[in-house]
């Protein structure tokens, strides 16, 4: 068992994975921000635009996304990202991480708009009525109890996220659960191999989930 | 209480010459975006009219997308059915009296919450049918339906579990005041009342399952992405395909996240449950997405969002503790 696993790089696979994560947390954390700008902006067609696009991608199978950001858009309607000489892992690996964040973005655009909605309108009352100004009740009253708020639900947005870099493997990408793949393929279906993967994930994951939440429950507005 | 109430007072005269502004901007902005992908399209000679005949033929649907479609609800449906079963068991185990058990549970439901849905899937698929030989479609049958189970199951699992915290701490302790076994209480107090409450988020949880399903495309499983694929490759039109079959996707899955909605605001309203229900629409159902949408605190996002609803209404609250 261990002389088949030593011969593939389990460990470079599940870096794949961690790559993948990290930039696609990036991307959609950029594009969720100002989705959730959007949808919280007094602009009556800014939101709805916002909610448009939350609606379609959060109802949209992240498998259909994928596929159709590699061979839709990159080989048909032929949209490089990289320099045509690029290999084709690059290409790959920088389409997954694009639809990976157009996908994740309606989430953490609701994670952020639900952390606003947590803080009670009164907040925003008093913070007039003392006198602050816009910028002062956003930056001093607000945003600081609505960032606390929306810091559980993005954690558990980033873990889906991390779980979610496996859809890659279906466009191509050589990561944890592609090698899983060729593994059992090439070698054994035994259980064994499946349980060294899903540790792979629960050790990913677990200490992101503990984080988070050990953060949010510090970090809680007493109310 | 909306978010724009919490954040913007009243525009002034300046204010709305400002959001005329960004009005603007944001129209532009769309018809930039869609322009550039039409433009694209066009310019690739995607828009070409017999790309998208096809769809004006009985036998695309028939032969490709309906199948499709078809093989997608089985095993979303068979899933659901097995998931709720898998949850109940695994919830009530959860909030069992015996330390082990409950340990046990925790273990498995944790896990399979943990591990990557399309991992199970793509294991399980081999496993069946490499080592207990079954014929592929079978296989990939199974290996959809038991990864989706486990996976959702766990979830379901999970909101039961939170399902009957949240219920006021009276109907427990009526149950056992009444003379009821803790078991009984469980099974004929508590449980009633949290399905009722977590019957929106179950249905949200179809969303997560039929999104899912998508998945099966990995392992050989006939679902409408790869029947789009075959349809694709049969007329050349692999674009028009994907953008008729996400459309389908998001009819089906908007459709059932407002009927969430609706039943969420029917129980609120005239339900049979000392708890309030969860909210559909909320970040834990919100995270509806493929594999493992909400992580290890589910329970807590749960739990502030309830006492979120009790402090709005006060006179729920007082009225579930009485």
């Amino acid at each position: 068992m261990l002389d088949i696993l030593a011969r593939y790089d389990i460990v470079g696979a599940f870096w794949m994975t961690i790559q993948l994560s990290f930039w696609a947390a990036l991307g959609s954390l950029v594009l969720g921000t100002i989705l959730a700008i959007m949808r919280v902006s007094p602009v009556a067609v800014l939101q709805k635009l916002g909610a448009l696009y939350v609606n379609v991608a959060r109802n949209t199978p992240l498998t259909l996304i994928l596929v159709f950001c590699v061979l839709g858009a990159f080989y048909i309607l032929q949209l490089s990202l990289a320099p045509a000489s690029a290999p084709l892992r690059t290409q790959i690996f920088l389409w997954a991480i694009v639809g990976l964040s157009l996908y994740h973005a309606a989430f953490v655009c609701e994670a952020l708009r639900s952390g606003v909605n947590t803080v009670p309108v009164g907040q925003a009352e008093a913070a007039r009525a003392i006198g602050l100004t816009f910028t002062q009740s956003l930056s001093q009253v607000i945003l600081p109890q609505a960032f606390r708020g929306a810091i559980a639900p993005l954690g558990s947005v980033l873990i889906a996220l991390i779980k979610n870099t496996t859809v890659a493997s279906i466009i191509g990408s050589q990561e944890a659960s592609a090698m899983m793949k060729t593994i059992i393929e090439n070698e054994t279906g035994s259980m064994v191999v499946f349980f060294i993967f899903a540790l792979g994930f629960v050790i990913l994951t677990l200490p992101i989930g503990v984080g988070f939440t050990e953060l949010s429950r510090r970090l809680a507005v007493k109310r | 209480m909306s978010a724009q109430a919490v954040l913007f007072d009243a525009p002034g005269p300046k204010a709305r010459r400002r959001h005329l502004i960004l009005t603007i901007l944001g129209i532009l902005l769309a018809i930039g975006v869609v322009g550039a992908f039409v433009w694209r399209l066009y310019d690739t000679a995607q828009l070409e009219p017999q790309l998208w005949t096809p769809f004006l033929q009985a036998s695309t649907w028939t032969q490709y997308l309906l199948p499709g479609l078809w093989s997608t609800l089985q095993a979303a449906l068979v899933s659901v059915v097995f998931a709720i079963v898998f949850g109940l068991i695994f919830g009530m185990g959860r909030l069992s009296q015996i330390k082990p058990l409950r340990w046990a549970c925790g273990v498995v439901v944790e896990f399979f919450r943990a591990v990557p849905v399309l991992l199970m899937m793509t294991f399980l698929f081999f496993f069946m049918a490499r080592n207990v030989g079954m014929p592929g479609a079978t296989a990939s049958f199974w290996a959809v339906v038991i990864g989706l189970t486990l996976y959702n199951g766990s979830v379901i699992a999970e909101l039961v579990r939170s399902g009957v915290h949240q219920l006021p701490k009276g109907q427990g302790e009526a149950g056992l005041a009444v003379g009821l076994t803790p078991a009984q209480t469980l099974r004929s107090i508590q449980l009633p009342q949290a399905l009722t409450a977590m019957l929106p988020a179950l249905m949200s949880q179809l969303v997560v399952i039929l999104k899912d399903s998508a998945l099966g495309t990995a392992i050989t499983y006939p679902e409408l992405i790869a029947a789009a694929r075959q349809l694709g490759s049969r007329h050349g039109n692999v674009i028009a395909a994907y953008l008729v079959v996400g459309l389908i996707f998001v009819l089906i899955n908007w459709l059932l996240t407002i009927a969430a909605g609706r039943v969420e605001q029917f129980i609120n309203r005239r339900g049979h449950t000392a708890a309030p229900a969860k909210t559909a629409t909320s970040a834990l159902v919100q995270g509806g997405g493929a594999p493992g949408e909400f992580g290890a605190n589910i329970a807590d996002a749960v739990e502030e969002e309830v006492d979120d609803w009790r402090e709005r209404h006060p006179r729920g609250r007082r009225a579930a503790d009485e």
